[in-house]
């Protein structure tokens, strides 16, 4: 177990410490932050200040050393946009994008569990069918048209629902909802798959021929062993919303949380706020899979890679 | 025997099989449909993609008041017709996703290959390399890259293939690793062919069923993964056309007009649809485990079991 640990929490720091290279190389060696940064019309002397306080004009390996120092820390600098530390602004807005996602996927593993199993106890079945069907569908769309089709129904037509910001807990579904739509999809098809192979298996067979009651064999013996790879993909799904989805979910529904920083970010040119993003974004997957690797072990002592 | 013999050559057979899966063979027709729509863009699009027409500006559909024949899905707020935009629009999703299935399927396939064969030291590190950079957060990388160097069609499919070489490279590495053990391979390397022999003609045909599956999967989420890129503003730019940039344009209008964000978006997710039901039909035809099972439903290995029965 100490042993998955390390070399899990090995493989995490190699991930960060890879992340932040990339960013440092993009950022600093193909691009020029302080062209990017200010507009066209600054001066010369501005530039100059900026270059300065980004320490842009000392050696490449002093500025990658103090890059990385800097960001192992979260000290990021202040963001452009706010004229604050970019630090206070991600964790300003880091609980929203939390609740979001507790709420879309959260939402999401719940309804698959019970679907799966209902699909799977009857193969091909009219549930089943149906399940099969609805989850290919929600896996061909695109997840922002999805939201805007939404918009367009519950927002739109029926008036039911608001389509923007964060200011009652009603404003909640419609964005929860596009982000859980197609998670749900691919996580009810993992559950039907492993519960229909469990199902097959022959200890199913020897609990039940001892006259134990169905639902102890389907939620006890089955679900538990078909619980490794709804696990796995279900911290997938978290990380996959956490590091991309709410971007697209946030800006559609105009979500104050961290996908909605990062497009504002990349609107007002401020790429210290958007490093901060992606770097607090990259350790948090990192540790998501860290705790996945960790309770699979717990699960199945099988495992040990 | 698992499958009934077929006479006749091998494509014909395989056209056979196609016309008997449904869902397999409408979604073939669609995405030939659109790939030819997509060469002949000029051809077939009804209207220019970029002529404005101001006085014909927010048209509905045909079918609604307000709508004609002359623009069958309507227009956008700069009067363009959303049906031609949708047909030009194929052209980017094809191009882009075929050109980065291409590059990425083409270093993947090499690295893995490469991985497996030298083995020890290189193919641990090769692997542990996938492993790192499919931990990436691989859109907030791409939008951080795009804001710095800007985006063009070039930089986008550069991106893409950058970050989806990783699936490739594992899967031919297992499948590599795997068939190497196989007796027919030692016996080809005990009897001296050489090595490029032994790649090609021994172990390199059993990645043609799992690849191709997964070139079409892989051409699915691209063309999933530059429609949103385009949607956020980060992908293609105006003026050239695509999926992704006529739903954001439609977002700013989805008030008075729904047909703008509808159309196109159901264009993609037809595409990715066809894609994935097509990947599941080859799938499942090129596996024998599992034509084994689809014959043991089919009304021919009913009677095969009916008739063993008699036997017995």
């Amino acid at each position: 177990m100490a042993n998955l640990v390390i070399r899990r929490l090995l493989h995490g720091i190699v991930v960060v410490l890879g992340v932040m290279t990339i960013v440092f190389f993009v950022t600093r060696i193909i691009g020029d932050p302080v062209q990017i940064m200010l507009p066209v019309e600054a001066t010369e002397a501005e530039r100059a200040l900026l270059r300065n306080q980004l320490g842009l004009d000392r050696p490449i390996l002093e500025q990658f050393l103090q890059f990385a120092g800097n960001t192992l820390t979260f000290n990021f600098g202040d963001s452009l946009w706010q004229r604050r530390p970019a630090m206070d602004i991600v964790l300003q807005r880091l609980p929203m994008t939390a609740l979001l996602t507790a709420a879309g996927i959260g939402a999401a593993i719940l309804l698959s569990i019970p679907l799966g199993i209902v699909a799977a106890l009857r193969p091909d079945g009219i549930v089943d069918r149906t399940t099969v069907v609805a989850s290919l569908a929600g896996l061909s769309m695109p997840q922002f048209w999805l939201g805007l089709l939404l918009i367009i129904l519950f927002g739109v037509k029926l008036g039911w629902l608001p389509t923007s910001g964060a200011r009652s807990p009603a404003h909640i579904v419609l964005p929860a909802v596009t982000l859980a739509l197609p998670s749900l999809a691919r996580l009810a098809m993992v559950v039907r798959t492993a519960m229909i192979d469990e199902m097959n298996r022959q200890y199913i067979k020897v609990v039940r021929a001892k006259g134990l009651k169905r639902a102890r064999v389907i939620g006890v013996h089955a679900l538990r062993n078909a619980s490794v790879p709804i696990l796995t993909l279900s911290g997938w799904e978290i990380i996959g919303a956490l590091a991309g989805n709410v971007v697209v979910v946030e800006s559609i529904f105009a979500w104050p949380g961290l996908g909605l920083t990062v497009m504002q970010s990349i609107e007002r040119q401020d790429l210290i706020l958007l490093q901060a993003v992606v770097f607090t974004v990259a350790v948090m997957a990192v540790c998501i899979n860290i705790l996945i690797d960790i309770a699979h072990r717990a699960i199945d002592p099988r495992v040990n890679a | 025997m698992t499958t009934p013999s077929t006479t006749g050559n091998a494509p014909g057979q395989l056209l056979r099989e196609l016309l008997r899966d449904r869902p397999a063979t409408l979604s073939a027709l669609f995405l030939m449909l659109l790939i030819f729509a997509a060469a002949f863009a000029p051809l077939v699009a009804p209207h220019d993609p970029a002529t404005q027409a101001l006085r014909a500006r927010l048209d509905p559909p045909f079918w609604l008041a307000g709508g004609s024949l002359d623009h069958i899905l309507g227009t956008d707020n700069l009067g363009r017709d959303v049906l031609s935009r949708i047909i030009y629009g194929a052209r980017t999703s094809l191009t882009v996703g075929l050109s980065v299935v291409a590059i990425a399927g083409t270093f993947g396939v090499t690295i893995g290959l490469v991985a497996a064969y030298v083995g020890g030291r290189v193919d641990s590190f090769v692997m542990s390399w996938v492993d790192t950079q499919l931990s990436f957060p691989d859109l907030l990388l791409a939008l951080t890259v795009l804001t710095v160097l800007g985006s063009s069609p070039m930089t986008v499919v550069v991106i893409l293939s950058i970050g989806g070489w990783m699936v490739f490279a594992r899967m031919t590495r297992g499948i590599v690793k795997s068939t190497r053990n196989e007796g027919y391979v030692e016996a080809a390397e005990l009897v001296g062919c050489s090595v490029p022999r032994i790649i090609f003609v021994h172990i390199l045909p059993n990645l043609a069923a799992p690849l191709s599956t997964l070139l079409i999967l892989e051409f699915a989420r691209i063309v999933l993964a530059e429609a949103a890129l385009s949607f956020l503003g980060m992908g293609i730019q105006p003026p050239a056309t695509s999926w992704g940039l006529d739903i954001a344009v439609g977002k700013d209008h989805i008030f008075g007009a729904w047909w703008l964000v509808t159309f196109p978006g159901a264009a993609i997710a037809l595409t990715i649809l066809s894609a994935n039901l097509l990947a599941a039909w080859v799938r499942t035809t090129a596996d024998p485990q599992e034509r084994e099972k689809r014959f043991a439903r089919s009304a021919a290995g009913r009677q095969m079991r009916a008739a063993r029965r008699i036997e017995a």
